[in-house]
């Protein structure tokens, strides 16, 4: 693994209109992206994740800072310069986008016309590509004759005929039913290990960050809340945007609401298996009602988080939380988002 | 009514509206096809947005759409002398034809060219296309039955002015209708005339659709 992030973000700002009309998109982003690499931004619609997926192969151009790929700042590339990079960086979109008037054989073969590769070469690394995505019986098909789960499986495919670096992946489950877009994320992961892609993930899902990212970063307002591994944030969530994202709007607001204490637990592992919250009753003898409670599949890993209302007593406080400490739960008080 | 002389006068004079009609549609999109895709092109949504190119061209366009065709008609004369070497007959009225077409043409390539998907576009530009690939490989073919619908109408409009053309010695069905229907009140043969028209426009109309709808593979 190289040490030169394969996708470097720099100070970047993109602000759209001029004067009074301005509307700032993105606001002083840094990232860095490693190669081999599952790298999620999820953000809630308008939050800018668009515009910032569609900088860093600047079909969108930043009004400041730089998209370093791999060490070579292209920035201010010109158009020209920039065909070949973007070349190396494929993209596959919530609409599909394929072109209505090829078949799935056409289509994957578009991007090797681009670069200038026979017909006949073309069609034979076509084929191997739609074999890859599992439609090697639907090269002849017209999109209008396929499902979205298969319109999307075109689309990788023809993502990575050129054999990018990176895929960006603007909203590419969004569109599709739970079972489809499990499926795709399925194989993306697959494409992921088996050739070690780097892999740009913009959502509004977390349950997409949930099962495939390494990493996340979580852009609210325009700016980057948050960033790290996915269940370092799942487990100590610092901002506001990242309670949001972990807790939809309706599960989290609406239960908490009146007096007493609040703690989030979080439990992982062998811990989901005892029986935590029974024994600290028991020890504590301090009555809890469960506001809230799920498990996350997050990357293969089983995550339980509960929150927990306490009675307003600070000596049950410190017994709970001593008791959660022994046990070596990971807990935080919930205030800011009651 | 119909004498055999008579008949071959209509004869005659299909052939020249359709000749008149083909020439004149094929040279107004030798003309309309480009500009009107540098229209799309230039277009502040489209992939090389260049307002001033725009607001000339398609000021030129709407200009030359808003003489009405029997005025250019006779108002291009000194022109079509120039080019044709004559102001009569049907080879003559092709340069007026040509001039009144090309603008309209124009605007119907570039309404089918602005409903390609922006989305398709964007896609084929992430993927490192130029301004020219994504104009033959990507905008072209993609607008294809579109366009194809268009030309139907195209035809069956330069149809219609070839007809008007008769008034000025044009040639073709037109000025027969005219000549005879007209100058010398035989209204039945203005109206056999105005039928063929109304046939001919059909048969181009249903031609353009059904090229269009099979080319189409956006229909399941």
């Amino acid at each position: 693994m190289s040490t030169i992030p394969t996708v470097e973000i720099k100070n970047l700002n993109k602000t759209f209109g001029t004067g009074d009309d301005a509307v700032v998109a993105l606001d002083d982003i840094n990232l860095s992206i490693h190669q081999g690499e599952i790298f999620g931004i999820i953000g809630l619609s308008g939050a800018g994740k668009s515009t910032l997926v569609r900088c860093i192969n600047l079909l969108e151009r930043p009004t400041t800072g730089s998209i370093i790929f791999e060490g070579v700042d292209i920035t201010s590339y010109s158009d020209n310069q920039l065909r070949s990079v973007r070349q190396s960086i494929g993209m596959i979109f919530q609409g599909f986008n394929l072109l209505m008037q090829r078949n799935a054989l056409d289509n994957v073969c578009f991007p090797l016309e681009l670069v200038g590769m026979p017909r006949k070469e073309a069609k034979e690394r076509a084929r191997e590509l739609l074999k890859t995505v599992g439609l090697s019986d639907k090269e002849k098909a017209y999109p209008a004759q396929l499902s979205g789960g298969q319109k999307q499986r075109v689309a990788i495919a023809r993502a990575l005929a050129t054999k990018p670096k990176v895929l960006l992946c603007d909203e590419a489950t969004s569109a599709l039913d739970p079972t489809t877009t499990q499926s795709i994320l399925a194989l993306l992961k697959e494409l992921n290990k088996k050739l070690g892609l780097t892999i740009i993930i913009i959502t509004h899902e977390m349950k997409v960050i949930e099962q495939i990212c390494n990493r996340v970063a979580i852009i609210d307002n325009s700016r980057i809340e948050e960033i790290g591994t996915v269940d370092e944030v799942f487990r100590h969530p610092k901002t506001l945007a990242a309670k949001k994202l972990i807790f939809p709007k309706g599960e989290y607001v609406e239960k908490i609401s009146g007096d007493g204490k609040y703690l989030r637990l979080v439990f992982e592992g062998s811990s989901a298996d005892r029986p935590i919250i029974a024994n600290m009753v028991l020890k504590c003898g301090a009555p809890v009602s469960i506001v809230f409670a799920n498990t996350k599949n997050i990357d293969g890993q089983i995550f339980g988080h509960m929150i927990i209302k306490l009675p307003d007593d600070a000596e049950v406080f410190r017994k709970i939380t001593t008791y959660l400490d022994i046990e070596n739960i990971t807990y935080s008080e919930e205030k800011d988002y009651v | 009514m119909f004498s055999e002389g008579m008949l071959l006068l209509v004869g005659q004079g299909l052939l020249e509206t359709l000749y008149m009609t083909i020439v004149s549609t094929v040279m107004a999109y030798v003309i309309g096809l480009p500009v009107g895709m540098l229209l799309a092109v230039t277009d502040k949504e489209g992939i090389r947005p260049s307002p001033a190119i725009n607001r000339i061209v398609g000021g030129i366009v709407n200009v030359l759409r808003s003489v009405p065709f029997i005025i250019l008609l006779v108002a291009v004369m000194p022109v079509t002398r120039l080019i044709a070497g004559t102001s009569i007959g049907s080879t003559a009225t092709v340069v007026p034809l040509v001039i009144a077409a090309a603008p309209f043409v124009a605007r119907l390539v570039e309404s089918s060219v602005k409903e390609v998907d922006r989305g398709v576009i964007e896609a084929s530009l992430s993927m490192g296309a130029s301004t020219m690939e994504v104009v033959c490989k990507v905008l072209l073919p993609e607008a294809k039955p579109s366009l194809i619908v268009g030309a139907a109408i195209a035809t069956t409009t330069i149809l219609g002015y070839s007809a008007m053309s008769g008034f000025v010695g044009g040639g073709g069905l037109g000025n027969i209708a005219i000549n005879y229907g007209y100058y010398r009140s035989q209204t039945d043969i203005m109206l056999v005339m105005v039928i063929i028209l109304v046939l001919i426009v059909q048969i181009f109309q249903e031609i353009g659709n059904a090229i269009s709808t099979k080319c189409d593979k956006r229909i399941r």
